[in-house]
């Protein structure tokens, strides 16, 4: 079990000094994953003021970083492809603290790249896997399906009525959100309330506007010592808190539809850090779905169980109001190719160091970026802080 | 209408070969801890609940097939193309009397959410399909 009296030590340890995209995000088919991963490791090292030839450790998730160093053209001395799902990259954030602190590296480069809308060779799965046997012959592929009948149990234990209430304040809330961020893909395109009890079944009791967007997109992430950290070019964001974890694979065999992993890495995460929820300005939730936002403000501790329908009620989550929640406008309305965790960290940055254009928060000295990887398998959490 | 694209089917592994065997002649076998008298799904080479046995501490147990429903979805865009022609089709966790959660479909009722009450009784429903596998399904008992 984590040591939290080690972990303390460990707090800002390493900081995060450079995050960026890759050039354009939505529909790409002009541009392969690795073309995504390329592009987005190079803006987010020119946004600390660095370059390749500085990067020392390379993590990544989706592909080996055998093939993404490779590509790069680098050869780094610390790697790390842990591939949970679209965890993953907040994951890595706290591998790259420990390693920083331990001395096997400065300079650690995160990237992702991924063509979930237009790529041409999507990765194959190993049919032999329990997933593969158990689950696929009977159609429960993919999130949308496993997620949806994770969110009908929740409506069981919780009620249904308030549960899709619920939903649908987070998909409102979340498309405002992208309404201030001009590179999200719905930046020019409202939605209300009857849109979201309008739009089509994709896997009842999910809607359409339940669902992420699929799309093509990269990011990367640059975190570096606290020393190296003072020349960051754009400010730097400390490290604070870190947890992570994972407790199945295929949805059948998780322990609890309503209660996933956060519950151990969020309050892991606030403890490292010595903070409580009150002081968090923000939150940067991982929405593959509305439900995933919803169980995971329940498992971060924002609430207790079932009293998720209460804390997002009134459009609390959205511009103005008093709980600012997925300020990019989220893998809902922004944009999420596959795995999107490490656009929680990009936005959670960006507002740290004041940097979020029109959707800027008045204060953001404190965030919390919480990644959800596989079907609700894996979770992520780090808490961010500013210089 | 015929679906162009197959459906994924199941690649059996050698501990699995009993499960999928068992199927063929309607039959439901499952794995059982020799030491807590606990059941998991799916099979393995170890008991979860007794690991320290190693593979001499789980044993083959037929089950009653008795199931209730734990949760469900129903499906409209198909995940792969194989259930094209399917749709819409329910996908479902089931609560077998044994205590294990199992991955299915429940057929024969109405793709429609008021066809459906958690913790219903379902009774298991071997589908024979073209493939080499018998999957099992579930209906309301």
């Amino acid at each position: 079990m984590p040591n939290i009296k080690r972990l303390n030590n460990l707090s800002g340890q390493a900081h995060i000094v450079g995050v960026g995209e890759s050039n354009k995000l939505g529909k790409v088919p002009e541009k392969s994953p690795l073309a995504h991963h390329s592009e987005a490791a190079v803006n987010a090292l020119a946004d600390a003021g660095m370059e390749l030839s500085d990067v020392d450790a390379l993590f990544t998730a989706g592909w080996s970083t055998l093939d993404v160093a490779e590509y790069l053209g680098i050869q780094p001395r610390y790697t790390d492809s842990t591939s949970v799902g679209g965890s993953s990259f907040v994951i890595h954030v706290a591998h790259a603290l420990a390693a920083i602190a331990a001395g096997y590296c400065e300079v650690a480069l995160i990237t992702h790249g991924q063509s979930g809308r237009s790529d041409r060779a999507p990765i194959p799965r190993n049919p032999g896997a329990p997933m593969a046997q158990y689950e696929a012959p009977y159609g429960i592929i993919g999130p949308p399906v496993s997620y949806a009948m994770a969110a009908r149990r929740y409506m069981h234990e919780y009620g249904e009525d308030r549960t899709r209430q619920a939903m649908a304040e987070i998909a409102v809330s979340t498309r405002k959100w992208a309404n201030l961020n001009p590179i999200a893909y719905f930046y020019d395109i409202p939605a209300t309330f009857d849109d979201y009890h309008n739009s089509r079944w994709v896997a009842w009791p999910f809607h359409l506007l339940d669902c992420c967007l699929v799309t093509d997109a990269g990011a990367a992430i640059v975190i570096t010592t606290p020393e190296r950290a003072r020349d960051a070019k754009n400010g730097s964001v400390k490290i604070l808190g870190a947890g992570e974890g994972h407790d199945h694979s295929g949805i059948s065999q998780m322990p609890d539809l309503t209660w996933a992993f956060g519950q151990y890495t969020g309050p892991q995460a606030l403890d490292m850090a010595g903070v409580t929820h009150s002081d968090l300005d923000m939150a940067m939730v991982y929405d593959s779905f509305t439900y995933t936002v919803l169980v995971s403000l329940e498992n971060l501790g924002f609430c207790k169980p079932g009293e998720g329908p209460d804390f997002v009620a009134g459009q609390r989550t959205a511009p103005g109001g008093d709980f600012p929640l997925n300020t990019n406008g989220g893998g809902l309305s922004y944009t999420h190719p596959g795995m999107y965790g490490i656009f929680t960290l990009v936005e959670a940055a960006r507002q740290l160091r004041g940097q979020a254009g029109e959707r800027q928060l008045d204060k953001c000295d404190l965030a919390v970026a919480h990644g959800t990887g596989g079907l609700l398998s894996s979770t992520g959490t780090v808490i961010l802080g500013s210089d | 209408m015929t679906n162009a694209t197959p459906k994924p089917q199941p690649v059996s592994q050698p501990e699995s070969d009993r499960y999928w065997d068992g199927l063929k002649v309607e039959e439901i076998w499952l794995q059982r801890s020799k030491k807590t008298g606990e059941y998991q799904f799916y099979p393995r080479a170890i008991s979860i609940h007794d690991p320290a046995s190693g593979p001499e501490g789980v044993e083959w147990v037929q089950a009653s097939g008795n199931a209730t429903l734990y949760t469900f979805a129903i499906v409209h865009a198909a995940p792969h193309p194989g259930f094209v022609g399917d749709l819409p089709y329910v996908t479902a966790l089931v609560e077998l009397e044994e205590g294990v959660i199992v991955p299915t479909n429940i057929v024969g009722v109405d793709p429609e959410p008021e066809s459906f009450q958690i913790g219903m009784a379902l009774k298991p429903v071997f589908d024979h399909n073209e493939n080499a596998h018998t999957l099992l399904k579930f209906a309301p008992a």
